[in-house]
């Protein structure tokens, strides 16, 4: 019986560096011949791991290289928000800034987006929004990988009992919505902070990594150098994460970093909502949620947090997918 | 197949009663009192809150709430909301509404994914190629809100096609701005997996051979490229209908539909136990019907897979 559920597009990718006993008499040839030099650069290459292949071709992708930069520089804004801007996006002057619209000739100045509904600078509103943002998709995606990522290993691994049991387990928490089920947890939260969306976000969300991690184990654990490895008296530890891990890795690795953009839309979705962050913790969901009040008057408040939080997700699927297809040797 | 039905729905068993309780769980233990909540700012007689509680069974622990409530939803009793109205009344109101912008969102991600899927997909690396790669990109990044306010803008306010918000459900000429926003990210999905998918069957050796064999391209294509690509596209796709009925909340809040969506929303923030918990157990029934129909399906798509 199949098990579909399970399936992914990646197949297991052969142990790098098996082909290193042949390479080695190969080389030896070569001495004997004098052109030890050219020929010892050429089979390097052909020897290259999956890693060392997949990071060369995606050095070459203008994509990769885009969303790479796009999200140093995310980080470096939500790290050190202060260094983008010297306006306070606290602050707040119904008298003066009332939906000021945005003036271009005010170059990476508080008015540069205008002014919100309540005066407060909307520039320095998406800088500061950048934080949580980037903060609930990286640390989600950590819990996530970390705990879908063994569970799906022991299941893969152990096989049996245990594997019908976790994966019934892994159905129940499939069958509930991300969306759902995180509008439900929150709300039984009268205080919610960036921590507060990661947890919920982390609980409901590790079955699609763990499903894929199990998929990939399945596979990987028939291969002749995981008997190698056991019949040379490797451990269970051993097997799973010298043997196994680093060869059922690349799926997930795709999965998660494609999840890591969706999860930053369903935080900001949950804020959208008014269940997921509050102030004074600054969202650009909260933001865009205030936003539609004025949105027939002022749209450009509706424009740059929302502009932010595109690009931002964006930038990690662009980047899911550049990795997904330098990974995949089906592709090539 | 018979005993592979059997087999799956026998599986199917554990996974309902356990998403049900956890649900359950999530709903009833969770901190925040419901029935305090009804009274607002007002404090509360504790006379009364104790009444009330005994009559909707809250005075019990979860567990024998849970089975209660099970033993009630097997003679089709989804309970009564804390309004008084059964919850299966407020189910038969808003369900017909969701299912129906669903399908027709359903329609549209199906026809319109599958279209551009196979336009991209067989000419890789062309302009169409790229221009679909482009827009789905687009679309994935957009969240569903937001996307939702551009078309309420361009096509309701500034072309005054549709109405902004939804008047009459039974309408579907109304309810057609509002499926499009909720299909579009799935549409952009099952066009990026038709593509993948298509790309990888290209190279097969049955295509070779069906072009060996002098077979027309309509026939290569429709035959023996689609239906081997389509496996992926329909596993998604089973598991997208319960994703776009629940999805509906924010669609359905933007544009005003009296569905599902709107009133799980009101009965979420409300703290309104019994309707959060019959919901979302028909929705998850949903889902796992789905994906049975999808295992299903595998086998009639994909002669291979045979199930004893």
């Amino acid at each position: 019986m199949p098990d579909i559920h399970d399936e992914d597009s990646y197949e297991p990718h052969p142990k790098p560096g098996v082909s290193h006993l042949d390479y080695a008499g190969e080389q030896g040839m070569a001495v004997e011949q004098g052109t030890l030099v050219e020929r010892d650069v050429e089979k390097r290459e052909e020897a290259r791991s999956l890693w060392a292949d997949a990071w060369r071709d995606l050095r070459r992708r203008p994509i990769f290289l885009l969303s790479v930069a796009l999200i140093v520089l995310l980080v470096l804004v939500a790290i050190f928000p202060w260094a983008f801007t010297d306006a306070n996006p606290r602050k707040a002057d119904l008298v003066h800034d009332y939906l000021k619209r945005p003036d271009w000739t005010d170059f990476f100045g508080a008015g540069w987006f205008g002014y919100d509904a309540q005066g407060r600078s909307i520039y320095a509103r998406v800088v500061y929004g950048a934080r949580a943002s980037i903060t609930v998709g990286i640390f989600v995606t950590a819990a996530v990988t970390v705990l879908g990522g063994l569970t799906g290993m022991i299941a893969g691994y152990f096989g049996g009992g245990v594997d019908a049991v976790i994966s019934r387990i892994i159905d129940i928490f499939f069958g509930i919505p991300l969306l759902l089920g995180a509008l439900v947890l929150l709300n039984a939260f009268t205080v919610r902070t960036v921590w507060t969306v990661v947890l919920a976000l982390a609980v409901l969300g590790w079955t699609q990594i763990a499903r894929v991690m199990r998929g990939a184990v399945l596979t990987v654990k028939q291969a002749d150098y995981v008997a190698a490895g056991r019949a040379l008296g490797a451990g269970t530890g051993r097997l799973m994460f010298r043997h196994i891990l680093p060869n059922a890795v690349a799926p997930v690795i795709v999965v998660a970093t494609i999840a890591l953009g969706g999860y930053i839309a369903t935080e900001a979705t949950l804020s959208f909502l008014g269940i997921g962050l509050q102030e004074p913790t600054i969202s650009w969901g909260i933001d865009i949620s205030s936003a539609q009040k004025v949105i027939r008057t002022a749209p450009y408040v509706l424009f740059f947090p929302a502009a932010a939080l595109s690009v931002t997700v964006l930038a990690f699927i662009m980047m899911g997918d550049a990795v997904r297809d330098a990974l995949d040797p089906k592709l090539r | 197949m018979g005993s592979y039905v059997l087999r799956r729905v026998l599986q199917m068993i554990p996974v309902f009663f356990g998403t049900t309780l956890l649900i359950f769980l999530m709903v009833y233990t969770l901190p925040g009192d419901p029935v305090v909540a009804l009274f607002g700012e007002k404090a509360a007689d504790p006379a009364v809150v104790a009444s009330i509680k005994h009559k909707y069974y809250l005075d019990q622990p979860v567990w024998k709430q849970y089975l209660h409530y099970m033993g009630n939803l097997f003679q089709g009793d989804f309970g009564t909301s804390f309004t008084g109205r059964p919850v299966s009344d407020i189910m038969a109101d808003a369900f017909p509404v969701t299912i129906r912008l669903a399908l027709l969102a359903f329609t549209f991600e199906v026809v319109l994914g599958l279209a551009f899927g196979l336009l991209s997909g067989l000419r890789r690396g062309s302009v169409q190629d790229t221009l679909v790669l482009l827009l789905t990109l687009v679309v994935i990044s957009i969240p569903v809100f937001v996307l939702a306010y551009i078309a309420q803008t361009i096509f309701a306010t500034n072309l005054g096609w549709v109405t902004p918000t939804v008047q009459d459900s039974t309408d579907l000429s109304q309810l057609l701005l509002p499926a499009i926003v909720l299909g579009s990210l799935s549409l952009a999905f099952v066009a990026r997996l038709t593509r993948t998918s298509i790309g990888e069957n290209l190279r097969a050796d049955y295509m070779r051979t069906a072009v060996a064999k002098g077979l027309p391209g309509r026939t290569i294509v429709s035959r023996h490229l689609l239906r081997n690509s389509l496996i992926p596209v329909i596993t998604f796709l089973g598991t997208d209908l319960g994703a776009l009925m629940g999805g509906a909340i924010v669609t359905e809040g933007i544009f005003n539909v009296q569905g599902v969506g709107n009133v799980l929303y009101r009965a979420i923030n409300t703290k309104e136990g019994p309707t959060v918990v019959g919901i979302v157990t028909v929705l998850v029934i949903i889902y796992l019907v789905a994906s049975l129909l999808v295992d299903l399906l595998y086998a009639v798509l994909d002669p291979r897979i045979r199930y004893a």
